[in-house]
């Protein structure tokens, strides 16, 4: 388990090495800069002018499905991960039960490319 | 103390305050964001006991698109959020309980739950120091678990259908392209020439 871990170690010391230089910039720039806010300085910069209006506007629903078809997709590779590690040990069974599985959600993908849902009007 | 628990201790403790920080931040963009660090401190623990592949598989999926999907869902609602909070502290007891009732639940779970002395496993799964994580987890899923594993397509396969079910529809007034419509259309059926009367204009 040590030496599994040891693999990371180098991970771990530039996520310290990021995390310190973060913290280290932000708390150099609040200590030794001179700090004189005022509400113009602190309010949103657009350009010089007045903000339109709230960031938060509505969003199309079709982003949503696009998010939610990508998800499903994702899902299906992370599956053919430890398929493909492990394809020397599984045999015959192994490939082919990834294969129907593949096979399922190429159906779905039919559909959805039939359905229109990939279309952007 | 050794480096192990160390990180252990650090990664809990941001996990913990950063889930903290998802439910009481005033923001919901913040909220999302802190989520994503939550995630990633999570996947550190998987990694911390062994469990490589799912800690991988968490950065990917929760961080790569549960996350955009919350901001979507974040920026496509278009809430009022200093009206929502208002009825924050209403409901707070209603969620104390259910929290405290899932609480109790877990507690029961854990605390009865014993297993039965020098029990073998169906499907024994190849010890840790021998197999990496990640064919471990391949040698067990595909052959053994096949049943589960196609029951994981049918769900996804479920879960596209009722997507596009939910969220496609057609709608009037937009133009779409459609080639073969495009390449079927002839002189007389789009053009006509009429004769035009000085002066009268035409219908």
């Amino acid at each position: 388990m040590q030496a599994y871990l040891a693999e990371y170690l180098p991970i771990l010391i530039f996520l310290a090495i990021a995390v310190g230089l973060a913290v280290v910039i932000v708390a150099a720039s609040l200590l030794v800069a001179r700090q004189r806010p005022d509400t113009e300085k602190l309010s949103a910069y657009e350009c010089g002018f007045e903000p339109f209006d709230d960031t938060r506007g509505r969003f199309d629903v079709r982003f949503y499905l696009v998010a939610i078809l990508f998800i499903i997709f994702d899902l299906e590779v992370a599956f053919l991960f430890p398929w493909a590690v492990a394809l020397g040990d599984i045999g015959l069974l192994g490939f082919w039960s990834m294969m129907l599985f593949l096979g399922v959600l190429t159906v779905g993908f039919v559909y959805e490319w039939k359905k229109g849902a990939l279309e952007w009007e | 103390m050794s480096l192990e628990l160390f990180v252990f201790y650090v990664l809990a403790g941001v996990a913990v305050g950063a889930a903290a920080m998802v439910i009481s931040s005033r923001n919901p963009v913040h909220s999302v964001l802190f989520l994503i660090l939550t995630f990633f401190n999570a996947a550190g623990l998987f990694v911390l006991i062994g469990a490589e592949f799912l800690g991988m598989v968490l950065v990917v999926v929760y961080v790569g698109a549960v996350a955009v999907l919350f901001m979507f869902v974040v920026m496509m609602l278009d809430i009022n959020f200093v009206r929502m909070r208002e009825g924050m502290l209403q409901y707070l007891p209603v969620g104390a309980l259910v929290g405290l009732i899932l609480l109790v639940e877990l507690g029961l779970v854990f605390g009865t739950w014993a297993l039965v002395e020098d029990v073998t496993p169906a499907f024994p799964a190849p010890a840790p120091d021998q197999v990496p994580n990640t064919r471990a987890l391949g040698q067990l899923l595909y052959t053994d678990y096949i049943y589960l594993f196609q029951a994981a397509g049918v769900i996804l396969l479920v879960a596209i259908i009722g997507a596009i079910t939910l969220t496609l529809r057609e709608r009037k007034g937009v133009l779409r392209q459609d080639i073969g419509r495009q390449v079927a259309r002839d002189r007389a059926a789009t053009v006509e020439l009429r004769k035009v009367k000085v002066g009268s204009g035409i219908q």
